[in-house]
This record gives structure tokens, sequence and C-alpha cells, in this order.
């Protein structure tokens, strides 16, 4: 207990605890994002957490909470705007990703007297993670992993073809949901490490790197995980020595591990 | 379980104010090959869609036997490059064991290709494998979407013996969408003619001699399968529609003289 003790009393230790926490929902999560082409729409939601912040401010919530339920309600949004295609997709995501940001930018600045470290958010702070962000973390990542697990072979399926999934049976809606909340979940976690501005590139850059490697969905999802650890760390190391902004070092990493992998490896996946 | 898998009820799909699917009834028992055929739009595969619950219908009745077990084959299998997949774990997602998955497999002629990629497979390689998946489910109803899509001319008539085959072995009904239309003729106990409403419908030989075969598909086609022409009461324009009817165009009386 007391090495622990010690450990989460250095706030080094901490982050890296919270990074890999993070990274261990954020590739799984990321596969699903590459699969499904989603990387825009994680955008948009990631976006859409500053708002969140800043209406946690207004009405005195904790932000995580804010974060998650903002997420949510602009992902629910956007499956049902999509569905009335006035707008294209893309165009969609464009003003709702900008506009989200842009409420949240202007509603912090009429809050003067609560002090936000706005670069910390919008980039990530390494300093800022505390033991109960850390509870939030590990919490969060407990409830997608256990999402994950439980709906697995089903959303496996209806990524592949959705419409055969429907056909057999595979509640395609309900795992669309599901998946809303899991990215709603991911965002809020990894806000406190890379920033809501660099959140999709955690998402995306490692499930590209594994990619290049894998022979199986479940082999891609691990190895998305393993360089997820490797650009947390890298990036968190980083940070520290050369105080760096956290969340652009995380994503430098992830970057130079995908430059590796694809200028040396070989391609053998399926 | 009756024999009667499907039932339609003056089923109607609409796009907005367009009918996609016009008033079509139509039966499919255990046993049966139902080919539906017609120009591109004329609503085939809205119609399929609506039997297999993707596409709601506007109105009508789709009518399915209780417990009815539905093998899907796609048109297409359009899967994201970024997927990693080979042939085995796409099967083994359809929850069966892996011996099913091999004897589907080994049925369709592709067990050979159990480790291979999904994304490395020919058009014919790729049909087959659908039609594995679907098949592993042992169903009671198979639906094809234009099965021979991208096969060799050989591989069609192949495939299509292999649909016939499989009909006969589960005992299943069959409903399939093809542009195939002298394989068709060979392999199907009943076609219909579908463009938006039921043009004309029964045997390959008879559709064939039918004037709404003959308007829709055009003096060739038809010539090729049949030259039988006779009075028709109603023409399509390009669009499909219905122009000079000589009378009130309901439930597709044609006049035969």
């Amino acid at each position: 207990m007391n090495i622990i003790d010690q450990l989460l009393g250095d706030f080094f230790w901490r982050a890296l605890l919270g990074g890999f926490g993070v990274a261990l929902v954020a590739g799984p999560l990321g596969c699903f994002v590459v699969w499904r082409r989603l990387a825009y729409f994680g955008d948009t939601l990631a976006h859409s957490a500053l708002l969140g912040i800043a209406l946690s401010f207004l009405i005195s919530i904790p932000l995580n909470l804010g974060v998650i339920i903002t997420c949510l309600l602009i992902a629910i949004a956007l499956v049902l705007l999509s569905r009335t295609r006035a707008l294209a997709t893309d165009t969609l995501l464009g003003i709702l990703a900008h506009s989200a940001l842009a409420i949240g930018l202007v509603t912090l600045s009429f809050m003067p007297d609560i002090r936000v470290d706005l670069t910390g958010l919008l980039f990530g702070d390494l300093l800022a993670m505390t033991r109960q962000d850390l509870l939030w973390i590990f919490g969060g990542a407990a409830v997608v992993l256990g999402l994950l697990t439980v709906l697995w072979r089903q959303l496996l399926m209806s990524t592949i073809h959705e419409e055969l999934a429907r056909v057999e049976g595979i509640p395609v809606e309900r795992l669309r949901l599901a998946l809303m909340l899991m990215f709603a979940l991911v965002i809020a976690v990894a806000m406190k490490i890379v920033g809501v501005l660099l959140i999709t590139a955690l998402l995306i850059i490692p499930a590209a790197t594994a990619r290049r490697l894998a022979k199986t969905p479940e082999h891609m999802l691990m190895l998305a995980i393993v360089f997820g650890f490797i650009a947390v760390s890298g990036g968190l190391t980083l940070s520290w020595h050369l105080d760096t902004p956290a969340g652009p070092s995380v994503v430098v990493t992830a970057f130079l591990a995908f430059l590796l992998v694809y200028s040396t490896a070989r391609n053998v996946s399926n | 379980m009756t024999d009667r898998l499907v039932q339609l009820e003056q089923l109607t799909v609409r796009f907005g104010d367009r009918p996609v699917v016009d008033h079509v009834n139509l039966t499919v028992n255990r046993g049966d090959i139902l080919t539906i055929i017609g120009p591109n739009g004329a609503g085939k595969t809205t119609l399929i869609k609506t039997i297999l619950g993707i596409q709601r219908a506007t109105s009508g009745k789709v009518l399915l036997t209780p417990g009815l077990v539905i093998g899907y084959v796609p048109q297409h299998l359009s899967l994201e490059a970024t997927l990693p997949l080979s042939v085995k774990r796409f099967m083994m997602l359809s929850g069966r064991s892996a011996s099913e998955c091999e004897a589907a497999l080994q049925r369709t002629g592709v067990a050979h290709l159990l480790e291979a990629s999904v994304h490395h497979l020919s058009g014919g390689e790729t049909q087959r494998l659908l039609l594995a998946r679907a098949l592993v489910r042992q169903p009671d109803l198979l639906v094809l979407d234009e099965p021979a899509q991208g096969v060799d001319i050989n591989g069609q008539a192949a495939l299509y013996d292999l649909i016939r085959e499989l009909r006969d072995e589960l005992h299943c009904g069959v409903i399939m969408i093809s542009h195939d239309l002298h394989l068709v003729m060979a392999a199907t106990d009943k076609v219909i003619c579908l463009n938006q409403h039921i043009c004309c419908s029964g045997h390959p030989a008879d559709v064939s001699h039918d004037p709404a075969f003959i308007e829709t598909f055009g003096n060739q086609v038809a010539e090729s399968l049949a030259v039988y022409h006779h009075h028709h009461n109603h023409k399509h324009n390009l669009h499909g529609d219905v122009v000079n009817g000589n009378e009130p165009h309901g439930a597709c009386d044609h006049e035969h003289h």
C-alpha cells in the first residue's frame, strides 16, 4: 500500500497511470472509429466536450458528467439530423463540431469568476491529474471494456455488414447507441490527457498503426492498446522532461510509432 | 411450420411521393424459387428489403411465418480495408460452430479459402462465401440480391445450379433478384417482372411470352427468349410510369388476345 500511495502521490505516475487507463479504451474505440469511418464524428463529439465543460460550470455539476451528457446529446442529435439528409454528413459534422467548440469558448468567457485553464482543456494537462480523475478514468474504462466484451460479436457483425446483421436479428440501432455512450465516456476520460482538440488522434493513430500488423479484429484491438500505451508513456515522458504540452507530445509519439511501423513492417495483415 | 413462408398483401413503399413498390401481392411457399426481374429502379431491392425487415412498408402487409429463419445474401460485401477479417472469422460471426461453418463453406465450394482474407477474394468467391454465410443459419428462406454479380458466365450457371440444389437440400424457399434472364429462366419456378407494380408473373416460359415482359425488357431480350407479341393494355415510359393506359390501371390485368 505504501508504494502505491507513494506512486499516487507523485503526479507524473498519476498521469502515466491515467494515460494507461485512457489507452486501454482508446485502442478498442479507435478501431471502431477507423472501421466505421467515424473520424470526423469523433472530432465533433470531442469538440462538443468543451461545451459540456461550460455547461457543467453553469449548472454546477461534475465536469466529467457534464461532458458525458453533452457528448451523448450531440451524438444523438447527429444521428437524428443525418437521417433527414438535409445536409451531407460531413457538412453537418463540420457545422456542429466547430459550433459546439465556439459556443463552449464563448460561454466560458462569460464566466470570469471561474478560473479555467483553457490550454489544459484544449491540449491536455499532465499536472492536472487528480486521484479523483483516476477513479473516473478506470471507472469509465471498466464500463467501456465491459460493454465491449458483452457486445463484441454483435458490434463487429453490424460493423461488417449492417443489413446482414439486421436480418440476423442483431439490434443495430441499440448497438449504435451503445457505441455513442462508449464514445462519450472515452472522450470524457481522454480529455484530461490529450485535451479536446487531439482526442481523435489518440483514437485513430494507434488503431491505424495496429492495422498494419493485425490478422484479426481482436489482434488489431490488442495492438491498438499497446500502441496507445507507447504513445502515452512516450508522450508524458517527453512532456515531463522537456516541459512540452502533454496532449501534443502524446500525439507526436503516436505518430512516430505509426511512421516507424509503416516504413519498416512488411504488410502481413489480413 | 406451414408451407407458406412469406405473404405480401398490397405492399407499398413510397420514397417521398414516389411509389417505389406499388401494391404488390405475392406468396412464397417452402420449396419455391421466385425470381424478381425488372429494369433499374424498378423497386426490386426495395421489395426484398421490405421482406427482410430492413425497409419499412408505407402501407400493406408483410406476413412472415412465425419463427422464420432468413438467410440473406446481399449484393456486396463492401468491407472497410482497415478491418482485418479472414473467411473463417466472418463465418464464425454467425455464432455457429466451426464444423458447421466449414461444412457450409464446403457446400458452396470455397472451403479451401478458410484462412484467406476476405479482402483478397474474387467476385465469385465472395458470392459463394456470402451464400455459405446464409446457409450456415439453416434458413427456411434464402433471399439473394443479384447473387451472380461479378461472377463470370460459367460461374453464373454453376451458381444458379447450386442455389437450386440448396433449395432441394434445405427444402427452403428462395427469393432472388436477377438480371441474368437466360439463366434465371432455366433455374426458377416462378418469375415476377417488377416495375413498381407487378407487370406480369408466372412460370418462366409464360412470362417470356407476356407482352408486359416484352414492354419492359424490349424486343431484343424478349425475342431471344421467345417471340410472342400480342396486345398489351399499357406502356411504360423511360421512368417506368404507366402511360397510354386504356383503362384504369389496377391490379395489372393485362388483356391477352
